[in-house]
């Protein structure tokens, strides 16, 4: 857990520097090591502290993207993918060419302040609009599949603007 | 045996009509006014009537297969009490607190010694244990002021239902006095949540009005989300991740077995039953656009795609004639609450006031319909179908997902804490009066009430 924790930081430093220029919607701070991450991102890995990653792994697209470079965030009921977000995408694109065989789960989620029907419906355009631009710039339609977690899963847990700004997110997600 | 298969034994439950007051017990309670323009009836609160319910008498004390009859005849009065006492409409003494009554007083109430208490209402009655093991319950009610009786109904039901012969009589008050229609024996399915607000473990649960016979039908290992009883309670829609998308189910409650209500790939959600029964009514997306669907109860027809704006419409609620649908959609830009009819046609929006307007739910009354409105805060409102008459019912950081009581006076909701995320079921009457929160063992959301038991 300790060495776990280095790493963190250590991605913490890359990822400052990834967002460093980013308008509005960047990420403020991490959330709270032991609360906030999606299903996935956290799962523990066995390599993990170990210093090796399998290639074409979760933890190898994370560390590739960048931390939070495997999401991309909306405004209120917005589900728009600007040039900041795609920057992003076409990280993940990048890596997603470099292993042909993964495919991805893009999940979309929304913020708590929704009715959760709408929420549900809202998560599903994120998540499209993520997969749209991931095929417009050449990954095969069929390695992506989308799920809707509407205000399920929040990533961050507070009930403030900035746990809200990060939970409407898009967040791609490998499968093994 | 499930407690479902036991309520479709009605032929062991029989309502009949104890002694020579027939009459005065058939008659139905006052209907509604009606009128073109439909009226917000209101409860007179300011005028809470006294009623005492003191325990049921049991003339022979016998051991039945849910307890004693003498310990049953005052858990009866407890439930009528409580039912009474959660309406809002009156304030109830007793069981606790009051003498017992004898047999021949059932039927002869000393209405002197009422008065001295200052009781205006008083409801005797008696349990008795039959030759077949079953129960006898006899529920009488009295107007002390007049010094007459107002209604006599008498149930006969397996000792295990007896809450339902209590609710009955409390149903019985309840419209003799109020002229609104019965609502306490019906049922609720709804979300029992736990755990920390990103991994919230969401099982789907039924209960009573009252919170009483709780049964978990899910147990949380895939999340479940709003479900919505059947009219004949045989069975529940409802959203499950179970093969990590959403879908929605339909899982039929002796049988223990679900299905999917179409094999569609795409997600499907917020699922709602058409009046009969006959109909499903969904939404779904299809490559990120979300529209409203309906399809066959029976699973062989085909979905009829009732929108198809590039907004999102989500959700709906039939009106209790069955030939409109009212929905949300933010085709302009925000959510707002439009009307159909039921074939998809003539869709027009209803909901002009400030801020975004969600989860509509049509009164089985036919005359109002209940939403929740989006202005910062989460707060529950009524409106009548042509979107006049608006008035928010609650006051609350979020309250969500308006669902009526069977007789439309009462409407439930669930309620969100700020920052812990934890929820809870409440109710509260059309005046925005009498709110409160409904036991349940856990945190609870989706509330979706039954109509009154067949």
């Amino acid at each position: 857990m300790k060495s776990h924790m280095i790493k963190m930081a250590a991605i913490l430093l890359v990822s400052t520097a990834f967002v460093t220029g980013c308008g509005k919607k960047k990420v403020d701070a991490l959330p709270p090591a032991a609360q906030g991450t999606d299903y996935g991102q956290n799962a523990t890995d066995p390599n993990a502290g170990t210093g090796q990653i399998i290639p074409g792994s979760q933890e190898d697209f994370l560390q590739q993207v960048g931390q939070f470079g495997d999401r991309i965030l909306f405004e209120t009921d917005r589900f728009n993918v600007d040039a900041e977000d795609q920057a992003v995408l076409q990280r993940q694109a990048q890596w997603l060419a470099q292993y042909p065989n993964t495919r991805v789960i893009v999940e979309g989620h929304a913020d708590e302040r929704g009715t959760r029907d709408y929420n549900l419906a809202l998560g599903e355009r994120r998540a499209n609009s993520a997969k749209n631009y991931l095929t417009s710039i050449g990954v095969d339609a069929s390695r992506i599949q989308t799920v809707s977690y509407g205000k399920e899963r929040p990533s961050a847990l507070g009930s403030d603007e900035q746990s809200w700004t990060q939970n409407r997110r898009a967040v791609t997600v490998t499968v093994r | 045996m499930s407690l479902f298969a036991r309520h479709q034994k009605l032929a062991s439950f029989l309502l009949f009509i104890l002694g020579t007051q027939a009459a005065i017990a058939q008659t139905p309670p006052p209907a509604a006014p009606v009128s073109d323009e439909p009226e917000l009836v209101e409860f007179d609160t300011s005028k809470t009537r006294s009623i005492a319910v003191p325990a049921l008498v049991a003339p022979a004390p016998v051991d039945t297969a849910a307890g004693n009859s003498v310990a049953l005849g005052r858990q009866i009065a407890e439930v009528i009490s409580s039912d009474l006492r959660a309406s809002g409409v009156f304030e109830t003494q007793g069981p606790n607190g009051l003498r017992a009554i004898t047999l021949p007083e059932v039927t002869t109430p000393q209405f002197d010694y009422w008065k001295s208490r200052r009781v205006e209402q008083l409801v005797q009655g008696f349990v008795r244990v039959g030759g077949d093991g079953n129960l006898t319950v006899g529920c009488y009610l009295y107007d002390v002021g007049f010094g007459n009786e107002t209604t006599r109904l008498g149930f006969n039901v397996p000792p295990r239902e007896w809450r339902r012969a209590a609710h009955k009589c409390a149903d019985a008050i309840y419209a003799r006095l109020t002229g609104e229609l019965p609502f306490f024996d019906s049922r609720i399915a709804y979300i029992a949540e736990s755990g920390p607000k990103n991994k919230r473990i969401k099982r789907l649960a039924i209960m009573d009005s009252d919170g009483a016979n709780h049964r978990f039908i899910t147990n949380g290992q895939s999340t479940a989300l709003t479900p919505r009883f059947s009219p004949n309670y045989k069975s529940i829609l409802y959203l499950s991740y179970v093969d990590g998308n959403p879908r929605i189910y339909v899982y039929d409650i002796d049988a223990g077995r679900q299905r999917l209500i179409t094999q569609s790939t795409s997600p499907t959600f917020a699922p709602r039953w058409s009046p009969d029964g006959q109909t499903i009514l969904y939404s779904m997306a299809v490559s990120g656009n979300t529209d409203v669907y309906k399809i066959a109860a029976s699973g062989n027809g085909t979905p009829v795609k009732l929108t198809s704006s590039p907004g999102i419409d989500v959700g709906g609620s039939f009106s209790p004639d069955g030939r409109q649908i009212v929905f949300e959609s933010d085709r302009s830009g925000s959510q707002q609450i439009y009307l159909m009819n039921a074939d998809g046609s003539n869709q027009r929006r209803i909901s002009f006031g400030s801020g975004r307007y969600a989860t509509p739910e049509w009164s089985p009354r036919a005359d109002l319909i209940a939403f929740t409105r989006i202005a910062g805060d989460f707060r529950v409102g009524t409106m009548r179908p042509d979107g006049s008459g608006e008035r928010l019912l609650t006051d609350s950081w979020q309250d969500e997902a308006p669902t009526w009581a069977p007789n439309g006076r009462v409407i439930q909701f669930f309620r969100t804490a700020k920052g812990s995320g934890k929820t809870s079921i409440w109710q509260v009457d059309l005046t925005g009066s009498n709110e409160r929160q409904l036991p349940t063992p856990v945190d609870g959301s989706d509330p979706a009430w039954g109509p009154v038991l067949p």
